[in-house]
């Protein structure tokens, strides 16, 4: 199977890894998938609290190749967006982005829920109330 | 001498061949065409002659008579015809079948389908070192038992099955013992005698012979093992395997063993030499883990779990340069990791993180360094950016998280 350029790059030169102080109150974490299923993403977002802005995001990836692309790309995406802008963010954008194959989809779902979560986390914090969102399936 | 790239370290997928195999292979495409069930003429009687010799080779290599030797198209088709041959033509006498978990799925595919036909059949568990236990063996056996079918070198792991032992419990309750030896003949020695073997499948690209030719090797004398076609036609191969001969890919077949019967003894040396070294160089990585029994194991093959990196993530950093196998089946719809390395007890966590190194004739030294370094190189890698990782060293247990299983 080959991969596109642009996983390739992902994968290579991921983009924002790292760890951000999940203590904090304008950083949400979102932990998803399972050491068992051969991949867990953290994805973590800090939000500027004067703009509303998402000024940083880091990531952590235990999984494939398409799993660490996808969630560089997803921070890519997630740094200068709002809240309600990243929760736009949807798993088919990315499948087209970095051309994944049909047996790695999955992988983009669960940068998805990693979004969804962080942001998730980061309301619970903040006092809002937690999003329900209808669970794709995987 | 620059070092070439890519690197083949996936010799149990299947091997080069040799290029003594293909000149002695050659001349039976085009010049000697004949088909060796000719009788009745030169033609005929040079693809016969030609046949009748790897025949030797083959019998040769394993101890065996070269009457006791039939070619398939290779160990998928002879363990078929094992396994199901033996099935039916032993029915009268009972219709019981004892294998183990670790098998490869020709074997476990073939034990399905004679449970669909009425048959019963014992899957064995193995040990976490992936040895099946002798006592479970014999206690397994029922007076409805035909059949015993272990391997003999697993193709994952390498682990070497105790044949002997196996094949002393068959003989002391008269049942029949089938071993799958691909992996394991033409790497070290099997004697069909010495091992009380009745049956065995092998093919010839394992050992640097061509594809599509193989050999169920049938035992004629103590006992005289019969085998009902599962291959209806001319009636070639003693009446267990119609077909025409593929007279290429037997000369092929048969100058491989005769190669291996002479430089068995040295490749092996050679290999587990490198192998240990590769071993030992990646087993100075934190949390990595040789998967099966290291003592009673192929020359040739190594199966090593980096814990907290996924191994297909873990080749893609280096599968431009360096192919061989990961038992994380990730790009498999059903996603389930290797079922070997689930059978020796581990996690689907370690499962997921494991890589297979098949070492062959041609791997050289500094194939090894560079792979070592490569390997080393792509596990601290990932490792930085694996949350596992990071959680492992702040001593948090994975265990303890509750999982979004999806």
């Amino acid at each position: 199977m080959a991969y596109s350029e642009k996983l390739i790059d992902h994968y290579s030169n991921p983009k924002n890894v790292g760890t951000l102080d999940k203590a904090k109150t304008n950083v949400g974490t979102g932990l998803v998938g399972a050491p068992e299923c051969g991949d867990v993403m953290r994805l973590q977002i800090e939000v500027d609290e004067v703009s509303g802005m998402i000024s940083d995001a880091k990531f952590k990836t235990f999984g494939c190749g398409s799993a660490i692309a996808s969630s560089s790309l997803a921070t890519e995406w997630l740094k200068g967006k709002s809240i309600d802008e990243a929760l736009l963010i949807d798993n088919m954008d990315i499948v087209e982005e970095l051309n994944l194959p049909p047996v790695k989809i999955h992988c983009s779902v669960l940068a998805e829920d990693a979004i969804k979560a962080a942001i998730n986390d980061y309301r619970v914090k903040n006092g809002l109330p937690e999003m329900v969102s209808e669970k794709k399936a995987h | 001498m620059k070092l070439e790239l890519p690197i083949y370290l996936d010799n149990n997928a299947t091997t080069p061949m040799d290029p003594r195999v293909l000149e002695a292979m050659l001349p039976y495409f085009v010049e000697k065409f004949g088909n060796a069930a000719s009788r009745n003429h030169s033609f005929g009687w040079v693809a016969e002659e030609a046949v009748d010799y790897a025949r030797e080779q083959v019998a040769k290599l394993i101890n065996a008579d070269s009457k006791e030797i039939i070619f398939t198209s290779g160990a998928t088709e002879a363990n078929n015809l094992a396994l199901k041959g033996v099935f039916e033509m032993y029915a009268s006498k009972g219709n019981h079948i004892i294998t183990c978990t670790t098998e490869h799925k020709a074997v476990l595919d073939a034990c399905k389908h004679i449970e669909k036909q009425g048959g019963q059949v014992t899957y064995l568990e193995v040990q976490p070192d992936g040895l099946i236990d002798l006592a479970q063996l014999e206690a397994a056996i029922t007076d409805k038992t035909i059949l015993i079918a272990i391997m003999y070198g697993n193709n994952e792991i390498g682990v070497v099955q105790p044949i002997r032992e196996i094949s002393s419990i068959a003989r002391k309750h008269g049942v029949l013992f089938f071993t799958d030896g691909t992996q394991a003949v033409g790497k070290i020695p099997v004697d069909v005698l010495a091992d009380g073997i009745d049956l065995m499948s092998f093919s010839g690209h394992k050992m640097y012979g061509p594809k599509g030719v193989g050999v169920l090797y049938v035992r004629r004398k103590n006992p005289r093992v019969k085998v009902t076609s599962q291959m209806d036609g001319g009636g070639h191969e003693r009446g267990m395997r119609s077909g025409t001969l593929n007279v290429p890919g037997i000369v092929g077949l048969g100058k491989a063993c005769e190669i291996c019967m002479h430089e068995m003894e040295s490749e092996a040396k050679r290999l587990s030499t490198m192998r240990d070294r590769l071993e030992n160089s990646l087993m100075e990585l934190e949390e990595a883990y040789v998967n099966g029994n290291r003592a009673h194991r192929l020359p040739h093959t190594t199966n090593i779990s980096f814990k907290y990196v996924e191994g297909e993530g873990l080749m893609m950093g280096f599968n431009k340069n360096i192919a061989l196998s990961s038992g994380s089946a990730c790009t498999s719809a059903s996603l389930e990791p290797s079922y070997v390395l689930k059978a020796l007890g581990l996690g689907d966590d370690l499962a997921h993180s494991s890589l297979r190194f098949g070492l062959g004739r041609y791997t050289t030294d500094e194939q090894i360094d560079f792979t070592i370094d490569a390997i080393k190189n792509t596990v601290l890698k990932l490792r930085e950016m694996s949350p596992l990782w990071e959680m492992h060293k702040e001593g948090i247990d994975l265990n303890s998280i509750e999982w979004a299983h999806h």
